[in-house]
């Protein structure tokens, strides 16, 4: 083996040292790095009560609710598990029901949380709004979001 | 291939391209921006906003690819004493930076009116973030050393570590809970983007592709001229 290709070989060595290095402290250290919990993972988990925490998940069909100007009701779910929230406030443009929404808030219990901010969140799939509408015309809609 | 470690050849090749270049760069971004902004429809949940993505998605790739070459030439010019590798280095992480920086700041647009805030620091934003800080790093080394031949060094090594980050940056949608959403294209599933914004988002790519290709050459070109300059 020359020179060049021995320190070839040790580049590629220490930058894969590096690399699980990082990865492990990033892996190791999920509970921190992960933006929001779904209420699944709230479950789950051990969380504080009465502690700011961020949860995201989609929000229930025919769930929300406006109690009074700028105050609102919904419940957050994965299909599996929900959460209701309470929220006073804006919603952004892009909120609405079974869209993927982002809470941040006071958790009062498992159930129920208080939200400060409200994030929506939108998924990877882009379309043309024609194409939904010619797709409803012809009851074909049928992705679920 | 030899222009691509040969400065000589380097000159040569480019100086029969970069005219066919120009022309090329120049229709290339005319036809993407017509595409994107009159002929692309709206989009069925984000409306008009969604154009954001023909800027904000081909300023990303581009900020990762400038990355993964210098990082390829930084090995190759370590591990083969090649001072050619140094010279692209130099010459490319501005260009690099640029992107980064229109990325952050599209993003920001984007996310005011969908998500609802301007930044948050979730994964993808955060390993983004940290891109910037390493691209500005490594543009600041290379303005600060008189000796060139450690400096160069010193860069390579950076580059190197800061190369990490980049299958973070590409994954971290898939690993963690992000607020951004998850990769639209990749190689291995049929694209959940109708073929309507593909088009505009594919022009848009290779137009930023090719302004990135045509002012690389004319930086490279200048850090030989100036190395030159040194030595004589």
């Amino acid at each position: 083996m020359t020179l060049r290709f021995q320190r070839l070989l040790l580049i590629l060595l220490s930058l894969l040292f590096l690399l699980s290095a990082i990865l492990l402290i990033l892996f190791n250290s999920k509970k921190n790095i992960v933006f929001f919990y779904t209420p699944s993972e709230l479950l789950e988990n051990n969380v504080e009560l009465n502690k700011t925490i961020r949860i995201g998940a989609f929000v229930q069909k025919g769930s929300f609710k406006k109690i009074a100007d700028r105050t609102y009701e919904f419940n957050l779910s994965d299909k599996k598990n929900f959460i209701k929230v309470m929220y006073t406030g804006f919603l952004p443009d892009l909120f609405r029901e079974e869209q993927g929404a982002v809470i941040e808030g006071i958790l009062i219990s498992k159930k129920l949380i208080k939200a400060s901010t409200v994030y929506a969140k939108h998924d990877e799939n882009y379309m043309p709004n024609s194409i939904k509408k010619s797709l409803e015309l012809n009851e074909y809609w049928q992705r679920k979001y | 291939m030899k222009f691509l470690i040969n400065p000589n050849k380097f000159n040569k090749f480019t100086d029969i391209i970069i005219k066919p270049l120009y022309l090329l760069s120049a229709i290339c971004l005319v036809v993407g921006l017509l595409f994107s902004l009159y002929l692309s429809p709206n989009d069925y949940q984000q409306g008009s906003t969604v154009r954001i993505m023909y800027i904000h998605v081909p300023s990303a790739w581009l900020a990762l690819l400038i990355f993964f070459i210098m990082t390829i030439y930084s090995i190759v010019g370590l591990a083969f004493k090649i001072p050619f590798a140094f010279i692209v280095n130099t010459a490319i992480a501005p260009i690099g930076t640029i992107f980064t920086i229109i990325c952050l700041i599209t993003g920001s647009l984007w996310g005011k009116p969908m998500w609802g805030t301007w930044w948050v620091w979730d994964a993808r934003l955060t390993s983004v973030a940290i891109l910037l800080l390493v691209y500005l790093i490594i543009v600041f080394i290379n303005y600060s050393f008189t000796k060139i031949e450690l400096k160069e060094k010193i860069v390579a090594i950076f580059i190197i570590i800061g190369s990490i980050n980049l299958p973070i940056i590409k994954f971290s949608v898939d690993w963690w809970n992000t607020l951004h959403q998850p990769a639209s294209i990749s190689k291995f599933s049929s694209p959940s983007i109708d073929i309507a914004m593909l088009i505009p988002l594919l022009i848009m790519t290779l137009s930023f592709a090719l302004i990135a290709v045509l002012i690389s050459i004319l930086r490279i070109k200048y850090e030989i001229l100036s190395r030159k300059d040194k030595i004589s």
